[in-house]
């Protein structure tokens, strides 16, 4: 049952990020990105991620790829986004190069073959048994990301604001 | 039972994917995407890993990633919106004041 669930989240996961990749309109890009982001959630309940899987449909699924929408609908598209451009060569040399990287990154996982079959500990990857590590052996580093996330904020609200003085002037 | 392999040639070829992606699309908010899609396959190799080791330390180094991804997004979404206002185009090609 684990091996057929598997099997189908992750075909269903590498069409859709094909999908990303290859649809020229970006609202369908940022649609099926929404798929492949539930399909790796389905694949971390099968691997008793409970708490990540869940964080993965709220945080990715829910917030990230919003605000990727939101931004995508504030843009004007352009007709070169929506009709395939002329044929380049570095669109050509990009495949190539991946398919270089993904024959390579294959080729080591082939001399990979030990099976560390650990017996999980009882809970593993509840919200509660997560938590006790976060926060006793990771507290600091779990503070320091409460830091950057402000700083992100900051940082995203300076960015985008408009310069108040240039209107003043006029 | 699922291998373990299974899993990082999943996450091998989603992080292809999205190599691709950066490699040959030019729209900035889809290169964007093909990042988020590489974070997301390194969080699966970190899970399955986690899980073969029975370890959950793994659990929470894809919270952190998490966590930078979100500030990443916001801070990335905020300079492609600014490069829209000042440069009235977000294709990749077109922004090359920084190229010599």
């Amino acid at each position: 049952m684990g091996a057929v669930l598997f099997y189908i989240f992750a075909v269903v996961a590498v069409l859709a990020a094909f999908l990303v990749i290859t649809f020229r309109n970006p609202i369908n890009s940022a649609l099926s990105m929404v798929v492949c982001f539930f399909c790796l959630a389905a694949l971390y309940v099968l691997l008793s991620a409970h708490l990540i899987a869940i964080l993965q449909i709220l945080v990715y699924a829910g917030a990230i790829m919003v605000l990727v929408l939101f931004v995508i609908m504030l843009m004007n598209l352009r007709d070169w986004e929506l009709r395939w451009g002329k044929f380049r060569w570095f669109k050509v040399f990009g495949f190539v190069l991946a398919g270089l990287l993904l024959i390579e990154g294959i080729h080591f996982l082939k001399g990979y073959t030990g099976q560390p079959t650990a017996e999980l500990s009882e809970g593993f990857g509840t919200v509660e048994a997560v938590g006790t590590v976060l926060f006793s052996k990771y507290l600091l580093p779990f503070e320091m990301v409460s830091i950057l996330l402000l700083i992100g904020i900051v940082g995203a609200v300076v960015l985008t604001k408009k310069k108040i003085k240039e209107e003043e002037k006029e | 039972m699922v291998s373990l392999n299974s899993y990082l040639v999943l996450s091998a070829i989603l992080f292809v994917l999205g190599v691709i992606g950066v490699l040959i699309r030019r729209n900035a908010i889809v290169i964007f995407m093909s990042i988020e899609l590489m974070l997301n396959a390194v969080n699966l190799t970190i899970i399955a890993f986690a899980r073969y080791l029975n370890s959950l330390d793994g659990h929470i180094f894809v919270f952190m990633v998490m966590a930078v991804a979100a500030a990443e997004v916001a801070v990335g979404l905020a300079i492609i919106v600014a490069l829209f206002r000042t440069k009235g185009t977000i294709n990749a090609d077109e922004i090359n004041l920084m190229k010599w």
